[in-house]
Parts: structure tokens; C-alpha cells; sequence
């Protein structure tokens, strides 16, 4: 790509990011929440790469890290469903931490935990689609 | 807002109209953005900005993605003669359709009209989901909490998606 656009994408980058962590960790309170926020978060990391390809960003053969925190998060989502049959109401998915005040960052139970863990899962998973689209495709080539 | 809802539908078909006509594939991409953007307005005009915003990132990165596929393998459509199989084919579609749109006709005028329903379950979410969850944007109490299934299912079908393009994909087998 030129110039123009490396620097542009160097220096929004950073805000976007910013913004999809804004609107995962305001989940609860503002529109949004882990699916937009994990989108956004990979559009960031997609940016960077299409501006500026494989080599600076040291992209190995087997880029392994978006895969493995996508089947973490999507992991601990489920353990923290099944914690809801132990503590509580004994209810799949029971919120069983305290409310808290309304309106607060720090409420709602374990919604923003939820928001967390969902916004890492939806991040990755967009983001092994587009490394295994660019890895696999360089591949062929070679 | 109806008037405006309704030429946003009159965009969005003539964008799906061309994009399933254009010759150039590019831009036949590029027309079905019109489509997802639209929606996006039409969200925003009804008041769902939850929607408006994944529909609106999803939107742009699906494109992303398509616009790099498309430039990567070839740009022109693939002619389909036109013999006595496909007459056949394209006939049975028609009737189909027809059934379908008359099936609908008959349900939609049972339906409530725009915009008045009367929903228990929706009206006893839009009351109480403020008090029992704690969480003030009622999209994200009712997803987490009282439909946590849901919200697990998508997880799982993007988990799912990923491993069947990392699966599809790979070239070389796993030694």
C-alpha cells in the first residue's frame, strides 16, 4: 500500500481498538456490547494488516494465537454458565454475582464478564477467518 | 418514516437486482453493500442501535474479506447456457414462489400492524429487566442473562466457522 495509507492506518488505528474496548467494557450500559465491540476490536488488527502486509507484522507460517484465545474465551464462557448450577439457583447461566447499583461501570453481575469473554471470542474468530484467507492463499503460491 | 423505510426497500432491491446482474463481480460485491448498508439506516430509523452497530462493522468486514477474494481468483461471472433443464428449474422456482407469497399474504394478515404487538414475554422484559439484571442497556440483560442459550449458540456457530475455514482451507494435511 502507499504511504498515505500506512500512516492513516498507523494513526487511527490505536482509537480503533480504543473504541471497540470502549463499547465491550460499556456493554451493559450503552448500545453495543461483546459482539460489536470483538468486530470492531478485529477490524483494528485487519487494518493493520491489510496496510501493511505480511512482513513487518512478522506473520509466521503457523499463526496459532487468535485460535487458541477464541477456544479459551469460548471456554471459559461455558464454565461460567455451569458455575451458575453450582452457586446460587442452581440454573444454567445464573447470574449469581451481586447486581450492584444501576447505571455504574462496575454492575449488573457477571453480564460484563460475559460482554468480555464474548468480545475476545467474536475478535478472534474474525480474525483466524482472515489470517487463514491471507496464510493459506501464500501457500498456494509458493 | 414509513415513506423513508420504503424507498430504503426500493434501494435495497434494485442494489440486489444489480448485483445479481453485473457483469463485473467487483462491483457486484460492491452493490450487495448496498443492501447491508441500508439495513443499517433502516435499523437506526427503527430504533435498534445495538443492531445498526454489528450489522454495520459485520457489514464492513464481510466486504473486506469478499472484495479480497474476488481480486485474489477471477473477476467475470461464469456463463450459464440457457437449455431445457434450467427451464424447468427456473419454472419450479416461479411456483414455488408464488405458493410461498400467497402463504405469506394469508399470515401477515393475521399479524398485528406495524409496530402495536402485544408480546407477554417482550413486555415483561422491557418492565423487569432493568431491576432483576442490574445491566441499564436492556439488549445486553436480555442476551446475557435471560437468553444466555442464544448468546452461546452464536459463540458457538463463529467457533464453528473458524474451525471449518481452518479446516477447508489447509492445503498440506496434519503430519
Amino acid at each position: 500500500m502507499s504511504l498515505i495509507v500506512k500512516k492513516v492506518a498507523q494513526l487511527i488505528t490505536g482509537f480503533v481498538f480504543l473504541y471497540g474496548i470502549y463499547i465491550i467494557v460499556h456493554g451493559h450500559l450503552t448500545p453495543g456490547g461483546g459482539f460489536a465491540g470483538g468486530a470492531i476490536l478485529a477490524g483494528a488488527y485487519i487494518l493493520q494488516i491489510l496496510a501493511f502486509g505480511r512482513d513487518p507484522l512478522h506473520l509466521k507460517k503457523k499463526e496459532t494465537g487468535s485460535s487458541v484465545s477464541e477456544s479459551v474465551a469460548i471456554f471459559l464462557v461455558l464454565m461460567m454458565a455451569v458455575a451458575g448450577f453450582f452457586i446460587g439457583a442452581k440454573v444454567f447461566f445464573n447470574n449469581y454475582l451481586p447486581t450492584g447499583k444501576i447505571g455504574e461501570l462496575v454492575s449488573a453481575g457477571a453480564i460484563p464478564l460475559y460482554n468480555v469473554l464474548i468480545g475476545i471470542e467474536v475478535a478472534a474468530a474474525l480474525l483466524t477467518i482472515f489470517l487463514a484467507l491471507i496464510i493459506y492463499k501464500e501457500e498456494i503460491e509458493e | 418514516m414509513e415513506l423513508t423505510l420504503s424507498i430504503l426497500l426500493g434501494f435495497m432491491i434494485i442494489g440486489a437486482i444489480f448485483a445479481l446482474h453485473a457483469k463485473d463481480l467487483l462491483s457486484a460485491v460492491i452493490a450487495a453493500g448496498i443492501v447491508g448498508y441500508s439495513l443499517v439506516i433502516c435499523f437506526l430509523l427503527l430504533k435498534a442501535p445495538d443492531l445498526a452497530i454489528v450489522q454495520i462493522v459485520v457489514e464492513t468486514i464481510t466486504l473486506i474479506i469478499m472484495v479480497a477474494v474476488v481480486l485474489d481468483s477471477t473477476r467475470q461471472e461464469l456463463s450459464v447456457k440457457i437449455d431445457r433443464q434450467q427451464i424447468i428449474n427456473i419454472s419450479l422456482a416461479v411456483i414455488f414462489m408464488l405458493v410461498l407469497v400467497f402463504f405469506f399474504i394469508q399470515a401477515i394478515n393475521t399479524l398485528n400492524p406495524f409496530g402495536e404487538h402485544s408480546l407477554r414475554m417482550a413486555s415483561a422484559y422491557v418492565g423487569e429487566t432493568a431491576s432483576k439484571t442490574g445491566s441499564a442497556n436492556l439488549v445486553t440483560g436480555v442476551l446475557f442473562d435471560f437468553r444466555g442459550y442464544d448468546t452461546l449458540g452464536e459463540a458457538t456457530i463463529l467457533f464453528t466457522a473458524a474451525i471449518g475455514v481452518l479446516t477447508i482451507l489447509r492445503i498440506k494435511g496434519k503430519k
